[in-house]
């Protein structure tokens, strides 16, 4: 099944908040060889202003994941997820993920292109705080393979 | 930013003094805005080999959740015609930033993008090395944007890879 062109502009509806976890900010920390003290040492992280460990830059994609769970989980957009092949992939940062924030993410696909065959969706992630500004925008372009 | 920056060349002991925008200047803990305040294009800033190994696959599987087993499973990655396991792509671009991070400070950090052009494949025994080079492509005001090179085998693996840093703050 190809992907629905009508899902462009499609939004789902915002994730259940996510609570940040200092222990999840270390272990991410390092499994992508962030050794900066920032992301580990709560001491360091207070002297540089920020009230706990901070996240390394691409930590959103685990807010970001459950987004494309709705997306890859609806049958009538048609992404069919043995067939994607993740193409691109950027972070929009307003300020770092804090240890203890409480994050809700909300998708929206902002297009859908057929090229050469093949599928390409791309969805942007707006990820909030518990007060509602602005933390960071995920964006991913998906391509589905089309079926030979 | 670039006024500023010719106006202090040659004249370090001034530049706090100059520097009318910030009143609290840069201070005595901020080599690091001097020096960002004196980037030129083309310069490199970091440069790192990352190694990746089958255990940096799984604890990567487990930290982020994506247990694609392509990611940890020959005979998976051999039935869907890969030359082999491959490290995440979000492996691969969430540790090449990393010499970035080192050299800026985390939270200067405001845009990081990449095109996953090509697939490294982590061997078994021998694991895989990366190359990052990472060096100033562009000065706007108040950031710098670094472009990365990450290579694999001697062919680069990513493509656009592009971070924004902040060099007002």
């Amino acid at each position: 099944m190809p992907v629905n062109p009508e899902i462009q502009g499609r939004q789902y509806p915002p994730t259940e908040p996510y609570l940040v976890g200092r222990e999840k900010v270390r272990e991410f920390a390092r499994a992508v060889q962030a050794t900066h003290p920032e992301h580990h040492d709560v001491e360091a992280a207070r002297a540089a202003g920020h009230a706990d460990v901070i996240a390394p830059p691409t930590f959103p994609i685990v807010i970001q994941e459950l987004t494309l769970q709705q997306l890859l989980g609806d049958e009538s957009a048609g992404v069919d997820f043995s067939r994607v092949v993740h193409g691109d992939q950027r972070f929009t940062a307003t300020r770092p993920i804090v240890a203890g924030d409480e994050l809700t993410a909300q998708l929206t696909v902002t297009s859908v292109k057929s090229l050469g065959g093949n599928d390409m969706v791309t969805s942007e992630s707006v990820i909030t705080d518990a007060s509602g500004a602005h933390v960071v925008t995920a964006t991913s372009s998906l391509v589905v393979r089309g079926e030979q | 930013m670039g006024e500023v920056q010719q106006g202090v060349n040659g004249a370090p002991a001034t530049a706090a003094g100059m520097d009318g925008a910030s009143p609290a200047g840069p201070g005595l803990e901020s080599p690091m805005l001097d020096a960002l305040a004196q980037l030129e294009v083309g310069q490199v800033v970091a440069e790192r080999d990352i190694a990746f190994t089958r255990d940096s696959l799984v604890r990567y599987a487990g930290a982020s959740g994506d247990f694609n087993p392509i990611h940890y499973r020959d005979d998976v990655a051999a039935a869907v015609g890969l030359p082999g396991v491959l490290a995440h792509g979000m492996l691969t671009m969430g540790a090449a930033v990393q010499p970035v991070v080192d050299w800026a400070g985390p939270a200067r950090i405001r845009d990081y993008q990449v095109r996953f052009t090509r697939p490294v494949v982590v061997d078994p025994a021998a694991g895989a090395v990366l190359h990052v080079v990472a060096k100033v492509g562009q000065l706007g005001e108040g950031t710098a944007r670094i472009d990365l090179t990450v290579s694999f085998d001697e062919r680069t693996v990513l493509g656009k890879a592009q971070v924004v840093v902040a060099t007002d703050r």
